[in-house]
């Protein structure tokens, strides 16, 4: 009987267990831990910090139009906005620049691979005290009195 | 065992046996020029924001005071060559792993690759053709070695 047989192929199919279940295989996904996250942010930072550098050389080629026209573009560099704009670019080009080095000891330092977690989480620390260095004093530059 | 095609298959032109090994020296140049834009950004960064008065003290009379000085024409030449040839082959790399094979990846190279020797030439015009002292600018503006006129 033609409803028997489906029947009994659909029994063979094991029905998908429940999302969330510790039985529920992980498919074709790939989960990594700090060596996918470090790519992830890599990449990242990577794109921001390139399409700084696109608007970065614009701006300061306006030194060659007049220096009215440069004071006046860098002057909105110098809002507090774009102060913390300016944070957020120190900590992606730090992020970039300590990971990149972890990357580079991984390819030509013979254990490298073997600590490639543990040199992650140095160059978040390294990070971490680089912020700590920078971010009060350009507070203090962007928020404090003068100019 | 079943054999997994490699990667980015449909897209990779055939290896060329013979000839420079373009990639092997791409990936070569990440790293070689990653470790001189460690030296060269932090620098840059140190002396533009964090010393003095940071970014507020940045205007026409800083930069040109800056590049009146030859040692700072290079430092900003090597960091406008070495961060952009950085930043433009990476993001080659990424543009090859989310793109497909068809128009759209073209165009994307293309502008890549165009957008980066604008910017080259441009940056490096500027740097090495700046008048430091032009000529009917308020004194106020300009460097204090500018004669006054």
């Amino acid at each position: 009987m033609p409803e028997q047989s489906a029947g009994a192929l659909v029994d063979a199919i094991p029905r998908p267990p429940r999302i969330g279940s510790s039985k529920r295989p992980a498919g074709t996904l790939y989960r990594g831990r700090e060596g996918m996250w470090s790519w992830v942010l890599h990449r990242i930072t990577g794109v921001a910090i390139f399409f700084f550098l696109l608007v970065h050389i614009l701006d300061t080629a306006l030194v060659r139009i007049s220096p009215e026209a440069y004071n006046a573009v860098i002057g909105t560099y110098k809002t507090p906005i774009m102060g913390l704009g300016e944070i957020a670019l120190v900590a992606a080009i730090g992020l970039h620049a300590l990971n990149g080095i972890r990357i580079i000891l991984i390819d030509f330092w013979s254990v490298g691979t073997r600590h490639q977690k543990l040199m992650f989480w140095i160059a978040i620390g390294l990070w971490v005290v680089l912020l700590i260095g920078f971010i009060p004093r350009q507070l203090v530059h962007i928020f404090g009195g003068g100019a | 065992m079943s054999t997994i095609e490699a990667p980015r298959t449909p897209v990779a032109a055939p290896r060329n046996k013979r000839g420079i090994n373009w990639e092997k020296w791409g990936w070569i140049y990440m790293r070689a020029s990653g470790v001189v834009l460690v030296v060269l950004i932090f620098g840059h960064l140190f002396v533009n924001v964090f010393a003095g008065e940071g970014v507020k003290a940045i205007d026409f009379a800083f930069v040109a005071g800056k590049w009146a000085d030859p040692f700072w024409v290079a430092w900003d030449t090597l960091l406008l060559w070495l961060a952009l040839i950085h930043g433009s082959n990476g993001m080659r790399t990424i543009i090859n792993d989310y793109a497909g094979a068809g128009l759209v990846r073209r165009i994307l190279l293309i502008s890549l690759a165009t957008s980066t020797a604008v910017l080259l030439v441009l940056g490096t015009l500027v740097i090495y053709t700046l008048d430091p002292c032009p000529a009917g600018t308020a004194a106020n503006l300009l460097p204090s070695f500018c004669p006054v006129k």
